[in-house]
């Protein structure tokens, strides 16, 4: 089969590799319609997250139909149109049943967990698809077919007919600007939130702010394309390189700063100032994973007693971070992987009811064949590149620019 | 079962719980100590980053043969206690109860199961069993006596005179709170070839006890709450095209 391969830091190419099979019982084998460029994924193009190998097929947000299941599969049959959240989940360990998928348990296989619990001082959390070998490894769906784990937990059947651009997106970037809303704890038609990033993730997290009754939304970021879809959607934009976040965000709150801030950004922000360029060069000489601005600008803006939510992937270990201001504030902080599992039928309510189309992040269309162009297009945000979905089965050649 | 056993009786050895100083053998000192001085003295000679290199190494063993203290295997977090022997402990917390969990460890013979470094565990009759592992040079067998055995509380054993290894070990259970099953702890104490410096090396290459257990209580957390271990092992990927594995 066709599958994108990763091949070394700011390389992946589309190779042909060997179909998936079955390895344990609770596996199903899925024909991939549709899948999509993450974000996240830009940090493994760029090296950011340690842990790949030549030859790891990535790809986490993807669907397709059912072709074959393992004897002990019994939720979902061959022919069933599903979902597959971007995390693994076993459904069965405590965290998994108190619902914290992303904090599995188990679906970290053995030696990769104990890696992870040497840096982070505890249990692994789960697996992921198509992502570092600090997380499973675990072959990725930007291919045409994938093996997919723990099938009963992590395959949810779509019955409607709804287009697959409409309910793709509740793999990863909607049930994640979604959980990142709904931990700020919104209290309807009074809180101000702000969200770092108009990128797909802070796309999903103002609209879900709106929906949970947000008075009002201010979205930052730098790149106009992006900065007039969240305008589109009723919110308020700030261009951080026009003007100086800090007040803007003051200004446009009375003075008390945003009452709930998002960071949508993650380990990649761009940004002004020494503590930017810091980061930069540490980075650079791979003495940093993580570039904090988008963190520092949500601690220091963030009103007293408000939530700092955080959504974006951030690494290892930072420096110069503003921890004084927010004890002095008495902020709260969310951050971690999606609990997706939770969300994927809440959500797909919402779609199924007309609240949102998720296909609206959508910018650009191809075959999987131009991945590797994409990949580039999207992480240098050029050609107003937002989101880009790929067809797995589609026939090389042009992209198509919604 | 093995009603002659005490439900009290003391672990086999004193752990020194969390302990994370090492300490050298004399046997350690004194190779440590006369190759020190040996480095001091070539240091003497020779150009400059020559007499630095020595130097540094020369300083380092003496110190560590005169304070008997091995500062490598200190922050390794190697343990060990009073007679040398290398301490291995940790825990794991598995969603069943303490008493099915205890009745699969109680079957020895399901050790190998757990425990992937074992080769076989041969129950020679209540109280002893004879255990091999693969070695470098052939596989390597003792005889082991239960200690211990406390239905749904504690397992625990001690090798017989004549061990290549001599090891004893003890594995705890009990409730968790909340509904979480139960807390697993294993103790390890064994005596390792080339005392505080083997250990250090067997750690440096991935082979020393504490990482194989993590692993086998990781591994046997799956088994027990899934029924199997997830595993990649056979997934598809770009090396298995070029003909390489996975």
């Amino acid at each position: 089969m066709k599958a994108v391969v990763w091949q070394g830091t700011n390389k992946v190419g589309v190779e042909r590799v060997p179909d998936p099979t079955l390895i344990l019982q609770t596996d199903a084998i899925v024909r991939v319609t549709s899948t999509a460029i993450c974000g996240s994924d830009l940090h493994l193009l760029d090296g950011f997250i340690p842990g790949m190998e030549r030859g790891d097929i990535v790809g986490h947000e993807f669907m397709g139909e059912i072709v074959e299941v393992g004897r002990d599969v019994r939720n979902v049959k061959v022919g069933d149109r599903v979902v597959v959240p971007f995390n693994l989940a076993c459904g069965v360990c405590d965290p998994c049943r108190r619902g914290l998928f992303s904090a599995c348990d188990n679906s970290n296989p053995a030696p990769n967990a104990r890696t992870v619990e040497a840096l982070y001082g505890a249990m692994s959390p789960g697996g992921l698809f198509g992502y570092t070998h600090m997380f499973g490894g675990y072959a990725g769906g930007q291919a045409q077919f994938v093996r997919v784990p723990f099938a009963d937990v992590g395959c949810f059947k779509i019955e409607s007919d709804l287009r697959d651009e409409q309910v793709l997106f509740l793999t990863d970037i909607f049930p994640t600007g979604y959980q990142a809303a709904e931990q700020c704890g919104i209290v309807p038609g009074r809180d101000v939130v702000a969200v770092f990033g108009a990128g797909p993730v802070g796309q999903f997290a103002a609209r879900s702010a709106l929906m949970l009754g947000a008075a009002h939304v201010i979205v930052i970021d730098r790149v106009p394309e992006r900065l007039g879809m969240a305008e589109a959607a009723g919110c308020q934009v700030i261009n951080y390189e026009k003007e100086d976040v800090l007040l803007a965000l003051r200004d446009a709150t009375g003075g008390r700063g945003p009452d709930h801030v998002i960071d949508g950004v993650g380990l990649e922000a761009h940004g002004h100032g020494p503590g930017a360029l810091l980061d930069t060069a540490e980075q650079k000489m791979r003495m940093s994973f993580d570039r904090i601005t988008a963190v520092r600008w949500a601690i220091l803006s963030c009103a007293k007693g408000g939530t700092v939510s955080m959504p974006g992937v951030y690494a290892g270990l930072v420096d110069k971070f503003p921890l004084g201001a927010a004890f002095g504030k008495g902020l709260t902080f969310r951050l971690g992987q999606t609990h997706t599992h939770r969300y994927v039928l809440p959500l797909l309510d919402r779609i199924q009811s007309g609240q949102i189309d998720p296909s609206f992040v959508i910018t650009h269309r191809a075959s999987l064949d131009e991945a590797p162009e994409l990949y580039k297009t999207f992480r240098d945000k050029h050609d107003g590149c937002v989101k880009v979905v790929l067809d797995p089965w589609g026939q090389p050649g042009e992209v198509q620019k919604v | 079962m093995t009603a002659d056993l005490s439900p009290n009786s003391p672990s086999p050895r004193p752990y020194r719980q969390h302990s994370t100083e090492s300490l050298l053998s004399p046997t350690e000192r004194g190779v440590m100590g006369v190759l020190g001085l040996a480095a001091l003295t070539l240091s003497l000679r020779g150009g400059a980053l020559e007499r630095l290199l020595l130097g540094a190494v020369g300083v380092g063993l003496a110190g560590m043969a005169a304070t008997g203290t091995n500062p490598l295997a200190t922050a390794l977090k190697i343990r060990q206690n009073e007679e040398g022997d290398t301490l291995v402990s940790d825990a794991i917390t598995v969603g069943k109860s303490p008493e099915d969990l205890y009745a699969v460890w109680r079957n020895l013979t399901n050790l190998p199961l757990l425990m992937r470094h074992l080769k076989s565990v041969e129950v020679l009759d209540e109280r002893r069993s004879r255990w091999t592992v693969p070695g470098p040079v052939g596989d390597v067998s003792w005889e082991a006596e239960l200690t211990a055995d406390e239905p749904g509380r504690r397992i625990a054993w001690q090798s017989l005179p004549g061990a290549a290894v001599e090891n004893s070990g003890e594995v705890l259970f009990r409730p968790a709170p909340g509904d979480r099953g139960t807390e697993i702890r294993v103790n390890l104490a064994y005596r390792a070839p080339g005392g505080t410096t083997g250990a250090v090396i067997a750690r440096l290459t991935g082979q020393e006890p504490s990482q194989q257990l993590r692993d086998d209580l990781l591994r046997f957390k799956r088994e027990q709450e899934l029924g199997y271990y997830p595993t990649t092992e056979g997934q598809s990927s770009g090396r298995a095209a070029k003909g390489g594995q996975q």
